[in-house]
């Protein structure tokens, strides 16, 4: 069986509604990475140099990673050579086979769940940049797992941004959970320590704590957060049960940067990609997972409450280079 | 920072074609070649980078060596050239309306930083022209978007007009213009919701507040992070509002911030202010030559010469060498020193630049924090006229005030009157070494 037609199978018994949501949301990215390679392909009859030149460059401007390309391409250059193969059209397979690879091996889970814990309650601490979307994708996130009749509470620990509790508390509101804060300025470990006891005594079953945006090169912000992992730590064994990155996808190279970072100071677990309805493509997931081993667990692709979705591996590819695959499977009957 | 400069990447290169007279076609094949790594790797569009490297490689083949240059640093001269160009040059003024009030638009993605900049917007143009403007609220859609908007208006000191979050943003937009004329206010800024430059009814709705209010600037603000999009983002707002200039945010941060120049080469709009903190006062010109060397990741002498030469006052410089060399140097000039420095960019970077600090032990993770120098600052200004003067004076009653009235402890006044002393021992060492060398970098402190 071709590599297409696994991928496609394991899509197609996956076929709720989530998924056509995440194509949809992913309509624009995948129309233009496809359109790109159909046109690369239609124009160079030979795979030579300057298709693989070309190649590179529709790559790149997926913000895949300079490096990431630079390796991609060196391996399809010796795949194509080994396998002797001239003609532009099947080298096509050959390129969404080695970009999956980077991604995921065959046989791993292509959903990463978050990791909760039964009967007992988890901590899920959010982490990030300025304006990549922490609060909003707790208020998302909040929702979700309330729908799923879990008990959820919310710290406020965002006390540097003006205006940044008010925003969580209108999340709270709408999801009807409720929401631990103090007054902007304040500490934010008190926050999340209080958070912590409040959750406990009132038996919630996971606390999603809220954080201030901060660049990774800010020493004593990131030392700060540190200190509220810290927290966190001595409150609950176990704790945080995850770590959640939030990144912007229109962000370039620098992500790998916040990624790298944001695991020292706090070990990261999880991705959660935002802002995936526009037309960026958050490439540098690929160069992400591949480098430093962090999933991405879910993605934002819109507005809505119900816009944030578990990120799944195999639809991520399928987006990319869904159209790719379909005529792989035309051309195999 | 994750990625190498370009200095470091041409290095190998350089050296193969150091001690010719002519840079040649292969050399500058080469050398192009790392420029686009470099460039591509600091997020700059992949097509802006094509027509760049073109330009770059007819210019630079069979161009005579300068005396003062290797051919690599001279390929590098023509690169920064080229950038700086396309950068633009300084631009940060506002455009006033002849019939007050001036109106600003801020526009861009969500995340960008809109809110926050308005505020710093409206806190640099009281401080130029001495005027209050009046804040617009005029995103609904994210929650509490208005609070965060009011929370500022209160910190500055400076009216918020809001209608809610139930009024059409058209309609706020109109009435607080309305608003202003009567109470006649100068300066109108419009904090408008985060958008994808893709969604045509938002998108649509900036265009009525702009055929309405009839601004006098929309500003486009965008994340210095963003990576190749950049260009889809500015051409589209560029396409459907005419957007007059740009607004780059975060700045502060480890980014190359290739978007800047990717912005630049679609829209060929000025990038009026640069983002630098997450201070209200923390809104600085841009300066396009900085950024090209930035994005570049320059990390070598002669951009920090360039530096030098552009930010250092050349007679202040020499009066500075003077004392230097006569011990003469007090707090008083190091204050003076540090300003001087703090002007050119953020003190990590500045470290980059230094020629072998990569290399230097210790250097490498060595992370300046900006907070310590204003540590340093407080310190120094809660001296007396005297004291700074001449430090010999600091008794311990004395240490014990300076301590309190910067906010720092005893053990730090200490450190810092020690390090005073052995920077000015060594500072004679290093310029009676530097006699006798012509032209040496008028930049002290190294």
């Amino acid at each position: 069986m071709s590599f297409f037609k696994k991928l496609k199978d394991k899509i197609n018994t996956q076929t709720d509604q989530a998924s056509e949501k995440f194509k949809d949301g992913l309509t624009k990215t995948r129309d233009s990475f496809t359109t790109k390679m159909n046109d690369l392909v239609a124009q160079y009859r030979t795979v030579d140099e300057e298709f693989f030149e070309e190649l590179e460059e529709i790559l790149i401007s997926a913000d895949v990673g300079v490096q990431t390309v630079m390796d991609l391409i060196e391996e399809l250059e010796m795949e194509v050579k080994r396998q002797n193969i001239k003609d532009t059209e099947k080298v096509k397979e050959v390129i969404s086979e080695k970009l999956v690879d980077i991604y995921y091996n065959e046989d791993e889970e292509s959903i990463e769940e978050l990791n909760l814990v039964e009967n007992d309650l988890s901590i899920i601490l959010v982490v990030g940049v300025n304006g990549v979307g922490k609060t909003t994708s707790i208020g998302k996130l909040a929702h979700q797992l309330k729908q799923d009749g879990k008990k959820v509470m919310l710290a406020a620990g965002d006390t540097f941004r003006a205006g940044a509790i008010d925003q969580l508390s209108v999340w709270g509101e709408r999801a009807g959970v409720d929401v631990i804060k103090h007054s902007e300025g304040s500490d934010p470990a008190a926050v999340i320590y209080d958070g912590i006891k409040a959750a406990k005594s009132r038996g919630a079953d996971v606390l999603l704590c809220d954080t201030a945006g901060r660049l990774q090169n800010k020493v004593n912000l990131m030392k700060e957060l540190s200190k509220v992992k810290k927290v966190i730590e001595r409150e609950v064994p176990d704790a945080p049960h995850e770590t959640l990155l939030v990144l912007d996808a229109t962000t370039g190279q620098n992500a790998m940067s916040q990624a790298k970072i944001f695991k020292e100071a706090t070990d990261v677990s999880g991705i959660v990609l935002t802002k995936l309805d526009g037309t960026a493509r958050g490439g540098i997931v690929l160069a992400i997972r591949n480098e430093l081993g962090i999933p991405v667990k879910y993605v934002g692709l819109g507005e809505q409450v119900n816009d944030l979705q578990q990120f799944n591996a195999h639809q991520f590819v399928y987006g990319l280079f869904g159209d790719l695959m379909v005529e792989h499977n035309e051309d195999d009957s | 920072m994750a990625f190498e400069g370009l200095a470091d990447r041409l290095q190998g290169t350089i050296k193969k074609i150091t001690g010719k007279g002519k840079v040649t076609e292969a050399d500058v094949k080469e050398m192009t070649r790392e420029v686009r790594l470099a460039l591509l790797e600091a997020d700059v569009n992949f097509k802006v980078v094509k027509d760049l490297i073109k330009r770059i490689k007819e210019r630079a083949v069979g161009q005579e060596v300068m005396d003062s240059l290797t051919p690599g640093q001279q390929v590098i001269k023509v690169v920064k050239e080229e950038l700086t160009e396309l950068m633009g040059g300084e631009q940060s003024k506002i455009e006033v309306n002849n019939k007050p009030p001036t109106v600003i638009m801020m526009v861009g993605l969500q995340g960008a930083g809109k809110t926050t900049t308005t505020g710093k917007l409206a806190n640099h143009l009281r401080k130029q022209h001495n005027r209050k403007p009046l804040l617009v609220a005029a995103d609904v859609y994210r929650p509490a978007a208005i609070d965060q908007l009011q929370t500022l208006g209160k910190q500055l000191d400076l009216p918020v007009f809001s209608k809610g979050t139930e009024a059409n943003p058209v309609d706020i937009a109109n009435e607080a213009i309305k608003q202003a004329k009567e109470d006649h206010q100068d300066y109108v800024i419009i904090d408008t919701a985060g958008r994808l430059h893709v969604d045509e009814n938002l998108m649509g709705e900036l265009q009525q507040i702009k055929s309405d209010v009839n601004p006098s600037e929309i500003l486009l603000v965008v994340d210095s992070m963003t990576g190749q999009d950049a260009v889809n983002v500015a051409e589209s707002f560029d396409e459907q509002l005419d957007i007059s200039g740009v607004v780059l945010t975060k700045l502060d941060g480890d980014t190359r911030g290739g978007a800047a120049l990717s912005i630049r080469a679609v829209t060929g709009k000025p990038i009026k202010f640069a983002g630098m903190g997450e201070k209200l006062d923390q809104l600085e010109a841009f300066h396009p030559d900085r950024m090209a060397s930035r994005i570049l990741g320059m990390g070598d002498v002669f951009s920090l010469i360039e530096k030098a030469e552009a930010e250092v006052d050349e007679e202040k410089a020499k009066e500075m060498q003077n004392k230097m060399k006569s011990m003469s140097f007090t707090f008083e000039d190091f204050l003076e020193q540090m300003d001087q420095v703090k002007n050119m960019g953020p003190i990590d970077e500045l470290m980059n630049m230094m020629p072998g600090s990569g290399k230097m032990k210790g250097m490498k993770n060595m992370q300046v924090d900006d907070k310590q120098l204003s540590h340093v600052e407080a310190i120094i200004q809660s001296m007396t006229k005297k004291e700074r003067v001449e430090p010999s004076v600091i008794n311990a009653s004395r240490k014990k005030r300076i301590a309190q009235g910067s906010g720092t402890s005893v053990a730090q006044v200490n450190r810092l009157l020690k390090q005073f002393e052995e920077m000015k021992k060594m500072m004679k060492q290093m310029t009676n070494q530097k006699k006798g060398k012509k032209g040496g970098m008028n930049f002290p402190f190294m």
